[in-house]
């Protein structure tokens, strides 16, 4: 029997929609995970002799901390592991055991990239501890310790995943909690760091993450199997609707009608609410170069400064119109012009943008010049860049499916890398203007130079969407073919 | 009001649509019958712009639909769900309708209170989506929501497929009522003979992409299309 469910797997992986996109594109994400497996590589290999010329003791350090790898980790499963699917409707009514079905969907996430990705910090680590010296059987009961520990995380995910809200939830409690612990206030690794060193230490701690691994495994196939009926598990889940007329919008006329229409999109689909979260995310971003500039040279500075306020932007004016995709036709033969279609998005964006620009006030912390380059940032995202996405998404013909949301089985999670990975030349030009005003003059002229094409930008906005608007009308038929695929 | 020219669709050298000339007249109640695969939601498609034709045409009221867009403002057409705004209600779906067609939320309201048996009190303040609402009160919504901002062409496509037997019989009447007005244009598509020959006054029955019979709803005419169809 799993040989069949393999097969239908083998299947439906190569011939997802997903999996068809263009060959740059994958090869891309192969080098991004290629990256981020060396990245692992080499902090496995180096952490132990960077925290042994620290005069410190490599396994109490790790250990330490590894409450917030922990919970990072499941910060990160939470946002992007997709909830184990196999389609399992047609499943039901075949002469198969619940217990196998159930068992294959769960089992399917042990091999998730999530769970392996682990192995290549964990293991040169543990492979260094035994070659300097430590005791082999500790750091083998330490290695199964945090892995089941890993593998506890994968299932929290898997139970959780229904839940909305969870994800800020999570960041928010962490954020606090490494606040208390950064201020000298309250320490939670006191009280997490024994744990992990009685798991190194002694013979029996190792029962602990096992047992409650096993618990845990067993509490999810049973919720699993109980939910395995079309209204329960397998159900779509249904909101309580409210009717909301946002009455006050109408006086922008028809952009106004839109901008209901997309604001209720955003509101009511999980999909869009996360984007929304993950470019709250992007706000913070900017703290990784301007609190510490010895990693990165001034030149990132700009780039940050677009991250910052153009989180939204990016992530969501990605996919215009791909959002109503699911409606598209019904778009192409009412009576809409496509300039206040348009217009209507780029609001939105615009609107999003300087929201986030003030909100961003509070990296004034780190000096006014720091502020400024955000702000610059922001207008090179409002000139440039919102008419760069808005072209860009003429030509992504991927559509949305915007209820993912679909109880225990959801087929997936809303966010996906390639996003990020399309948004990456909008990025390459501030920062060459930055870095040529950098290297010619001063930092003033290099800001002026970045904002002064904002400027330009927005100045062109009528051919801009112009064009823009040709595009789209040539792209027409090919988009609605495109979003009937999956409908 | 709609005449095909030399219409023709073709996918990788299968031609699935040939239509060499058919005009529809103002006020006419249009019912196109055919099999699964004759070309009936393609020609609606290709009357929509919703694809692009091989060779030949489509004007709607003088209009060429796929080089001018002047056709949509007195057009509306539900084809299927697709048609549909999942995460609204259905007022908010209607309203939007209504504002794309230039109606105010009296005249929308006005419209749903007339249609209000229609719905049968499962459609309106709800607490429900769209997306959640089941296939048949789904099709009411697209189908009332074509009749906002008084359209001249109204095609709807299969609309008493999923319908109960009920609504069925109140969607004939609407249909009816709707082709009994001079200035408004019919179009329908179904599986269903009976229903069609009962709203239309005209029908055309496709066969692989052709049309194979054109013929003016009379007493026979429901014995001669199951004649037809009967092979």
């Amino acid at each position: 029997m799993i040989q069949k469910f393999l097969y239908l797997e083998w299947k439906a992986f190569f011939r997802s929609a997903s999996f068809a996109t263009n060959l740059a594109l994958k090869i891309l994400i192969g080098f991004l995970a290629a990256y981020f497996i060396i990245v692992f590589l080499a902090l496995g290999i180096g952490v132990f002799y960077f925290l042994k010329k620290m005069n410190m003791d490599p396994i109490t350090t790790v250990n330490k901390f590894m409450i917030y790898y922990l919970a990072m980790d499941l910060l990160v499963r939470i946002l992007l592991q997709k909830i184990p699917v196999m389609n399992i409707r047609p499943m039901l009514i075949f002469p198969i055991k619940k217990a196998t079905i159930v068992h294959f969907s769960i089992g399917k996430t042990i091999l998730s990239f999530f769970n392996l990705v682990h192995v290549f910090f964990l293991l040169p680590f543990s492979i260094v501890l035994m070659i300097e010296g430590y005791d082999v059987v500790h750091v083998l009961l330490w290695f199964t310790g945090i892995y089941s520990l890993l593998y506890i995380n994968n299932f929290i995910n898997i139970i959780l995943s229904n839940k909305d809200n969870l994800f800020g939830i999570f960041l928010l409690f962490k954020t606090v909690l490494a606040g208390l612990q950064y201020y000298g206030l309250f320490n939670i690794t006191d009280y997490t760091a024994p744990l992990f060193n009685a798991i190194f230490n002694t013979y029996w701690a190792i029962a602990i993450p096992v047992i409650a691994l096993i618990v845990l495994y067993y509490f999810t196939f049973i919720y699993f199997k109980n939910n395995l009926y079309l209204d329960a598990g397998l159900t779509n889940k249904h909101d309580v609707a409210k009717t909301e007329n946002l009455n006050w919008l109408n006086q922008f006329g028809t952009i106004g009608t839109f901008l209901k229409n997309d604001i209720k999109l955003i509101k009511r689909n999980k999909r869009s609410k996360t984007t929304v979260g993950l470019s709250v995310m992007f706000l913070f971003y900017g703290l990784l170069f301007f609190s510490t500039t010895a990693f990165y040279g001034p030149v990132m500075h700009i780039f940050a400064g677009i991250f910052v306020s153009g989180g939204f932007l990016i992530t969501f004016g990605q996919f215009v119109p791909s959002w109503d995709s699911a409606y598209y036709q019904l778009m192409m033969t009412q009576n809409i012009p496509y300039k206040e279609y348009l217009s209507s998005k780029w609001w939105l964006m615009v609107i999003a943008t300087i929201l986030t620009t003030i909100v961003a006030s509070f990296y004034l912390y780190f000096g006014w010049e720091t502020y400024l380059v955000i702000i610059v940032g922001a207008i090179y995202n409002i000139g440039v860049n919102s008419h760069l996405v808005l072209l860009g998404g003429a030509y992504t013909k991927t559509p949305i499916d915007l209820s993912s949301g679909k109880g225990a089985f959801g087929d997936k999670k809303a966010f996906n890398i390639k996003t990020m990975l399309i948004s990456v030349p909008q990025l390459g030009l501030p920062v060459l203007l930055y870095w040529l005003g950098l290297k010619y003059a001063t930092p003033n002229v290099a800001l002026a130079l970045v904002a002064s094409a904002g400027v330009i930008g927005f100045a062109l906005k009528n051919k801009a969407f112009s064009l823009i608007e040709r595009v789209y009308k040539s792209e027409k038929y090919a988009t609605i073919a495109a979003y009937k695929q999956k409908g | 009001m709609i005449q095909v020219n030399n219409l023709s669709k073709t996918y990788n050298g299968t031609t699935v649509l040939k239509i060499d000339s058919l005009e529809i007249k103002k006020g006419e109640s249009f019912g196109l019958v055919g099999n699964n695969g004759a070309g009936k939601t393609t020609f609606f498609s290709l009357l929509l712009d919703l694809i692009q034709p091989s060779t030949g045409h489509v004007i709607n009221n003088g209009v060429e639909v796929n080089t001018s867009e002047a056709w949509k403002p007195f057009t509306a057409s539900f084809l299927d769900e697709s048609f549909l705004i999942g995460y609204l209600t259905p007022e908010e779906y209607f309203y939007f309708i209504g504002d794309l067609r230039g109606q105010n939320k009296a005249d929308v309201d006005a419209l749903l209170a007339k249609h209000e048996e229609f719905f049968n009190g499962e459609i309106l303040k709800n607490k429900k989506y769209l997306r959640d609402l089941s296939k048949g009160n789904q099709k009411k919504v697209g189908i009332i929501a074509t009749l906002i901002g008084n359209p001249e062409v109204i095609i709807l496509d299969e609309p008493f497929a999923n319908l109960d037997p009920t609504t069925q019989f109140r969607l004939k009447k609407i249909i009816k009522d709707l082709a009994d007005n001079p200035n408004v244009t019919v179009l329908v598509s179904s599986h269903d003979l009976l229903h069609t020959v009962e709203v239309s006054n005209r029908i055309v029955a496709m066969h692989k992409g052709e049309v194979v019979k054109d013929i003016q709803t009379s007493e026979e005419t429901l014995k001669e299309l199951e004649l037809f169809f009967a092979v």
